[in-house]
């Protein structure tokens, strides 16, 4: 028997207009846990769904060796059946079932006339609770546990599968330090009894605690495969590693000729709207000036859209304090109305759900925010309107052959403009672009910063918010960096290097400073 | 750079509307084949007095259905809302305008009622109105005190069963009738007109003149036989002005005002609405205030037809007003629908029952009928989005 439990050669995935992931090669010794990093969008989701079924056998290129043979996995339970088991970041529990229901799920454990034999479930999911170190009663609901516990309970409903390969995608992302530490126990423990563990995560500290082997995945590739016992294999290295591409698609050039402050945000905490007492957003500080971009840098979880959205008329969280100040005077902003009526816009970082009704056509599309100074007495000026629509059409370039074209019919970046002239239909002051770039190609990309650069030559405030470090040091005059919550640094373009971001992106909260 | 759009694209363009208006014209034809008296100026009258009150119901719920919701209740309204008014009128001997307004006003108030549960508590429209639509049969039975109330007689009586006739004298047929409908005719060339040359003055794609022409004259042609019969039975049904006014008034409504495009928008994308400043609370709020108003209007409606109140009045109303909506093109998952498609909707049930009752055929095979047609409709629009979504 081969001492590589999984190999994955040459996988490549195609999205339309996407290479997702280009010649990944991938090697996972018996009984090691290997770490996968990476930036957002690196492709590490996405080989983890190629090797889980998730994306079956067929519409990717390369091919999986499992245990020295040959795999082609048409699902998730092909794998299954294999004993690969992955835990998704959003956990898959349903919340008002127990503990057993939710472990034996598809699964359930029945006796000779089919029905399921509840008290064998129950006394079969208690072993399994007692090996992951949970003392609970296996018919509590899952909603009644927190978070950590729920990880946990993910991972007992693998082992019940009779798990040998366990797939975790960021599994502390929402977990606090205590409750990470006893996971990372648990793989250590799970290890022991021989289940090789894969693990996507970017606590790049975590890591050093608990990889064997960390595996880097860059733009789609492999970048390398590090042995974490070497004295090379640092921190440092494994960050260059994540960023270190070059800057391959120009930004157009800009001059800079920041104004006076337009937007002033004081001492913002957010708190989870269902899970009290977690608190997302802590203490925030920041501002923004005229014709200024205004870059924040968070990986994933850091609380970037919870900020933006906390911020444009309260639409996230609950228990919200801190001031925002607007022109140096201190605003009040209940509602998303209030927000566009004191010139804040918000471009969502997810377009179809929150940035476009997808059935109506461009031209209703662009109206819906600012539709009020298109109408007198409640009635719309459906000429103006069209006028308005060919306006923005022409202006940023919306390839279509007409404005009346449903939405869902445009491409991504083409969706991406209209969403922004919806937003600049509304003739806002300070604008906020979540991820403006996300899911569009290269070409439309440039376009958008084109975009950008206009709006802040007119004197508009921007803040851009991105996961993508080089779009933000080719956008942006001054970036702060968000982790876990909080704002952990304010860097002039200047001075800002990748690794600089990349470290101050990864400073975790120091252990219990908010419990009390 | 002015594109015209020939027959084939109009008809894919508007496959889904002109879907359902081929059907209502080919049951039309089938019917008047069938049995020659379903064209009859007499059936004809009939056939609007009798669904008027449904399609009056078809507009309101058509609003709730593009919100994303469902109102059950509207059945059970419109016999409140007669009750009420067979009390205030027959009882209490008030004027028809009091026992109408009264109506109105108790519309408004159960739309209240449950535009507060469904938007400011946040209970699903299908509960709210579940629970509406027993409540309200309840309290038309307290209201009545279990017995019916006849007739109302006068005034009231009018406003289903009246006429507008004779105004201009007759010659076997009613002249007024006839003029009115030409000035309609006259008038919805006129808007075709100035929407075409707006569209051409924006450079949007237009049909080409002869199909243009040809849609006006087959349009009036329609229309004005259908005037002609009328007039040659008693003349302009009162009903039927009203529903022409409503008709039109939420059609601009719904296409027009800031109002009508906060429905669409909520419907379509309740998120992406949220974060574009619309207050969904408020236009969920309203637009349940104004289906209560409709059923209002609709139980003054039915209760003048029935010339009095029952306790039973309106079974089953909610179900053929939602029907002539899904019908009609209203996507069930909110976002979707026009008045105009509830309307043919609603007529394409009318005229089945209606000739189906004609034909003699028998109430069990007539309830089968339409549940089939309902359940086809709707497999239509899936089948459509299907293809679509596959051809993106």
């Amino acid at each position: 028997m081969s001492s590589d439990i999984l190999e994955m050669r040459s996988i490549t995935k195609t999205f339309p207009g996407v290479k997702a992931l280009q010649d990944v090669t991938l090697t996972v010794r018996r009984g090691e846990i290997h770490a996968i990093c990476g930036e957002n969008g690196a492709g590490k989701s996405t080989l983890m769904k190629v090797l889980s079924g998730v994306y079956p056998h067929g519409t990717y290129e390369g091919e999986i060796v499992y245990d020295g043979d040959e795999v082609h996995f048409g699902s998730i339970n092909d794998s299954e059946d294999k004993g690969i088991v992955i835990i998704h970041q959003e956990l898959a529990l349903v919340p008002y079932l127990s503990v057993a229901e939710n472990i034996f799920l598809g699964n359930e454990v029945r006796d000779s006339r089919g029905l399921i034999d509840w008290n064998k479930a129950n006394h079969e999911a208690r072993q399994l609770l007692l090996r992951v170190g949970l003392d609970e009663n296996p018919t509590t609901p899952i909603g009644q546990l927190g978070v950590g516990k729920q990880q946990l309970i993910e991972i007992a409903k693998a082992l019940s599968k009779n798990v040998r390969l366990l797939i975790l995608d960021e599994p502390t992302a929402a977990l606090n330090d205590n409750d990470s530490e006893h996971l990372l126990g648990l793989l250590r423990q799970l290890k022991a009894q021989g289940i090789t563990s894969i693990m996507i995560s970017h606590k790049l500290k975590e890591l050093a605690e608990i990889a064997d082997r960390t595996t880097i995945l860059r733009d789609g590739r492999t970048i390398e495969t590090i042995d974490m016992a070497e004295p090379t294999s640092t921190e440092d290295r494994m960050i260059r590693g994540m960023v270190g591409r070059d800057l391959e698609h120009r930004y157009p050039e800009r001059r800079s000729n920041p104004g006076e402050e337009v937007l002033r945000v004081e001492h913002w905490t957010v708190y989870h709207p269902t899970q009290p007492g977690r608190v997302v957003i802590d203490d925030a500080s920041f501002n923004v000036r005229a014709g200024e971009v205004v870059g924040i840098a968070g990986l994933m979880g850091a609380g970037r859209t919870e900020l933006a959205m906390s911020l444009f008329g309260r639409s996230y969280g609950r228990d919200v304090s801190g001031q925002i100040y607007k022109n140096g005077r201190p605003i009040d902003i209940a509602d998303v109305a209030s927000a566009i009526e004191h010139g804040i816009a918000y471009v969502s970082e997810d377009r179809k759900r929150f940035g476009l009704n997808l059935i109506q056509d461009i031209r209703t599309n662009i109206s819906s925010a600012g539709l009020r100074q298109l109408a007198s007495r409640g009635w719309v000026n459906g000429n103006e309107e069209l006028k308005v629509a060919e306006q923005y059409r022409t202006d940023l370039n919306i390839r279509t052959p007409s404005v009346l074209v449903p939405v869902n019919k445009l491409s991504g970046g083409n969706q991406q403009k209209v969403v922004l002239s919806k937003w600049l239909f509304t003739t806002p002051e300070v604008l906020i672009l979540d991820e403006p770039t996300r899911g569009i190609d290269v070409g439309a990309k440039y376009e958008i910063y084109t975009i950008i650069n206009r709006m802040v030559a007119e004197g508009k405030a921007v803040v851009v918010i991105s996961s993508e470090l080089p779009e933000l040091l080719g956008t942006c005059d001054r970036i702060y960096t968000l982790a876990f919550g909080r704002i952990t640094g304010e860097v002039p373009v200047a001075q800002a290097t990748q690794e600089h971001l990349m470290e101050l992106m990864t400073i975790e909260r120091d252990v219990k400073d908010k419990a009390s | 750079m002015t594109a015209v759009a020939g027959v084939r694209e109009m008809i894919t363009r508007n496959v889904r509307q002109s879907g359902i208006f081929i059907a209502f014209v080919a049951i039309v034809v089938l019917f008047s084949v069938l049995k020659k008296e379903f064209l009859s100026p007499g059936n004809l009258t009939n056939i609007v007095l009798q669904y008027s009150y449904i399609l009056i119901l078809a507009i309101g719920m058509l609003m709730v259905i593009v919100l994303g919701q469902i109102d059950l209740s509207v059945g059970s309204v419109v016999a409140l809302t007669g009750a009420v008014a067979a009390v205030v009128v027959i009882k209490g001997h008030a004027p028809w305008y009091v026992g109408v307004l009264v109506a109105l006003a108790v519309g408004f108030a159960v739309g209240a009622w449950q535009g507060f549960w469904v938007a400011f508590v946040g209970i699903p429209g299908f509960i709210v109105t579940l629970a509406g639509m027993l409540l309200f049969r309840g309290l038309t039975y307290r209201v009545l005190e279990n017995i019916s109330l006849s007739p109302f007689g006068g005034t009231y009586y009018g406003i289903a069963n009246g006429f507008l006739n004779g105004l201009l004298g007759g010659y076997g047929f009613d002249v007024f009738t006839l003029l009115i409908f030409a000035i309609a005719v006259v008038g919805y060339a006129v808007s075709q007109w100035r929407t075409r040359r707006g569209r051409i003055s924006y450079q949007q794609t237009v049909e080409s003149m002869p199909i243009f022409v040809t849609k006006i004259v087959v349009v009036a042609v329609v229309v004005m036989a259908f005037a002609y019969q009328l007039s040659r039975n008693r003349g302009l049904p009162i009903v039927l002005i009203l529903l022409a006014v409503l008709i039109l008034a939420y059609t601009l409504v719904m296409s027009k005002t800031v109002f009508g495009r906060h429905i669409y928008a909520i419907g379509g994308n309740l998120n992406a609405a949220q974060l574009s400043g619309v207050k969904v609370r408020k236009v969920s709020f309203w637009t349940y205030v104004n289906m209560g108003v409709l059923a209002g209007v609709a139980g003054v409606v039915y209760s003048s037809r029935m010339n009095g109140a029952q306790p039973g009045a309106g079974n089953m109303f909610e179900l053929d007003a939602i029907a002539a909506c899904f019908i009609g093109g209203a996507s069930t998952t909110g976002g979707v629908g026009r008045i105009t498609g509830a309307m043919i909707g609603g007529l394409v049930m009318a005229v089945m029952s209606n000739g189906m009752q004609l034909m003699g055929v028998p109430q069990s095979i007539q309830q089968v009928v339409k549940g089939l047609v309902l359940l086809l409709a709707v497999a239509f629009d899936v089948y459509n989005k299907r293809r679509a979504e596959a051809a993106r």
